[in-house]
């Protein structure tokens, strides 16, 4: 008996540290990674880099022979303008799916819609930078007589496909949350169920779909692939949605592998990954204050 | 208590000399392997790496020339002509693929490391293609025209600029290049732009070769450029010459040979010191017929049929 207790006590604090370590190790790993990042950029950020080129000029010519320039404007505008467009067709479609999948469908449409959009959630996004290249690159040329296919629009609407899927679940599940209690005294006060939803679940559940409503910001700023694939991957500032444009997270992906480790290019590299941190960074911190402010009320 | 524990020991030491013993196997046989390729074993294998572009040329010869010699494997890997010169240099291949010249460092270096001179073999040629839309009209294009083109502050922006009309829409002319990681892309640059010029900004960037002929196929507007061998029936390839009033050519083998076509570049094969044994039978049998056969079969230029003999010794 003596030798079983002591053995249980010790799986006892062994589970404890466990989970200790599991609560940790994200703060840890962010901790790590934005180390890590800046570790690899720092030196240039120090030596050579001009914040006034990088922030004003469109000029990015990494590998020119004659005169390297850094200038990521450009890319900056590119990542803003299609991450904006994808919200401004994700954010309305993924919230009205949530709505309709956790208040008005019935109970089988809702497990198909369902299953279907977890599937769009599983296409990987090379496909869908393999269908903006392909498919809507020629139907964007035919519909609006553009020049060339692979704009601003294009990625926009592949990466709110690629949103959606995240916006519909999390805000699906942030209006599940909502106790029917809420529902039941709603409609004992004679509410229809537009005013159900607009009045009593939407404030309830603010903080879950603006959550949703993140993370597919998150998704948009952080993707890549497709929008490599699907933007044109074009140096210029965007003037209407049929120009092509470069995102920062792309320039990262299609630069890397070449650019010699530690040189200035690939720290430069590591400064716009420095960018995106904070970028997201700020997101997250601003919604945070949001939230908090709304509670306060 | 005690007693399990004095057995565990006692097992254990039998166990870890064991272990030793397998390793100093695994040892030996490894290093017995490295010592058959140097053509004295029974088997062979050739390590081969660098140029991307000529990757898949390099995959096909090390296929066919498996059943010409089943004693011989080739192992292909690309990375680019940087990363196989990189190999050159540290002694861990055995041939390296290069779609551009050494350069005099790194000769030097190699020299340093080695020991060894790096022997150069010209295998065939590459043609880079400029491709338009099949339907377009425009036939032939000076290399100064197609600078202004794709040079940064460049003055030809619209189709209209070089005498073509366009059916229908803008007449803005969408240039299509590559990722700067590309080799094709630094040696479009050196050939029509100059050392010292840059691309123009807002060229639409492309991963690949093929990505870039099937955009320009997908695409009236478009101008691209990449390897002859990428043509396929939705794009047209355009003549060049070298100076506007002057013939223009099409990139075909026989003009690529014969040096009409002005953006070609040779493929080259670099090995450490003078080739001998399997690396030397390997090399003979790419630059014989057979071997040039599956250069113009994986669409590039083989050489004539006179360069097929002449190995030449680079400083």
């Amino acid at each position: 008996m003596k030798g079983r207790t002591r053995f249980e006590s010790i799986k006892e604090w062994l589970i404890e540290r466990i989970i200790w370590i599991c609560g940790v190790s994200s703060i840890l790993f962010v901790f790590a990674i934005f180390f890590f990042v800046f570790r690899e950029g720092s030196a240039f950020l120090f030596r050579g880099f001009k914040p006034v080129e990088f922030f004003t000029s469109i000029e990015w010519y990494p590998t020119s022979q004659s005169h390297v320039r850094y200038g990521a404007l450009a890319l900056i505008l590119g990542t803003f303008s299609v991450t904006t467009l994808a919200m401004l067709i994700a954010i309305p479609f993924g919230l009205g799916a949530a709505i309709y999948i956790s208040e008005f469908c019935s109970a089988r449409v809702r497990e198909t819609v369902k299953i279907i959009i977890e599937l769009l959630a599983a296409i990987p996004s090379v496909v869908w930078g393999f269908i903006g290249l392909t498919i809507m690159n020629s139907l964007i040329i035919r519909l609006f007589h553009a020049p060339i296919g692979l704009t601003m629009l294009n990625g926009g609407i592949i990466l709110a496909l690629m949103s959606v899927p995240i916006v519909v679940s999390i805000g699906e599940d942030a209006l599940k949350a909502v106790p029917d209690s809420y529902r039941e005294a709603a409609i004992a006060m004679g509410c229809t169920r537009w005013q159900l939803v607009y009045r009593v679940l939407l404030p309830a559940a603010r903080n879950g779909l603006l959550a949703a409503v993140l993370l597919g910001i998150g998704r948009g700023i952080g993707e890549t692939m497709a929008v490599l694939m699907a933007t044109g991957h074009s140096i210029r500032i965007p003037t209407s949605l049929l120009d092509p444009v470069r995102t920062l997270t792309a320039t990262i992906a299609a630069e890397l592998g070449e650019a010699a480790v530690h040189s200035d290019h690939y720290q430069v590299l590591f400064i716009i990954g420095i960018l995106l941190f904070m970028i997201t960074f700020i997101i997250n911190l601003t919604a945070d204050l949001i939230v908090k402010g709304i509670r306060k009320q | 208590m005690d007693l399990p524990r004095y057995r565990k020991r006692v097992v254990r030491w039998p166990i870890l000399l064991l272990c030793i013993l397998q390793i100093c196997l695994i040892f030996h046989a490894c290093l017995h392997r490295q010592s058959s390729a140097d053509g004295a074993g029974t088997h062979t294998t050739i390590q081969n790496t660098g140029s991307d572009t000529m990757v898949n040329l390099a995959q096909a010869w090390a296929e066919i020339y498996s059943t010409v010699a089943p004693d011989v494997s080739v192992e292909v890997s690309g990375g680019g002509s940087g990363t196989g010169i990189a190999a050159l240099i540290n002694g861990t291949v055995d041939i390296a693929n290069c779609s551009r010249k050494m350069e005099p460092s790194e000769i030097e270096a190699a020299k340093k490391n080695t020991g060894k001179d790096p022997y150069e073999f010209l295998v065939g040629y590459d043609g880079l293609g400029i491709y338009v839309h099949k339907s377009s009209t425009l036939d032939s294009l000076s290399l100064e025209q197609l600078a202004d083109i794709y040079g940064e502050k460049g003055g030809t922006t619209r189709w209209r600029q070089l005498g073509v009309t366009l059916a229908k829409g803008s007449d803005e002319i969408i240039v299509v290049s590559r990722q700067s990681n590309s080799g094709t892309y630094h040696y479009f640059r050196e050939a029509v732009l100059g050392k010292k010029r840059d691309f123009r900004l807002g060229t639409i960037d492309m991963h690949g070769s093929k990505d870039v002929v099937e955009l320009v196929g997908r695409t009236p507007n478009a101008i691209g450029y990449s390897g002859m061998g990428y043509a396929t029936e939705h794009v047209k390839m355009i003549k060049i010459t070298k100076k506007l009033g002057q013939k223009a050519y099409l990139p075909t083998i026989e003009n690529t040979q014969n040096g009409n076509y002005p953006i070609a570049r040779p493929l080259l094969m670099y090995t450490l010191g003078e080739p001998s044994g399997k690396v030397h039978q390997y090399l003979d049998w790419i630059l014989a017929a057979e071997g040039q056969k599956i250069v113009q079969e994986s669409g590039y230029v083989p050489l004539t049929m006179a360069a097929v003999s002449s190995e030449e010794k680079k400083p």
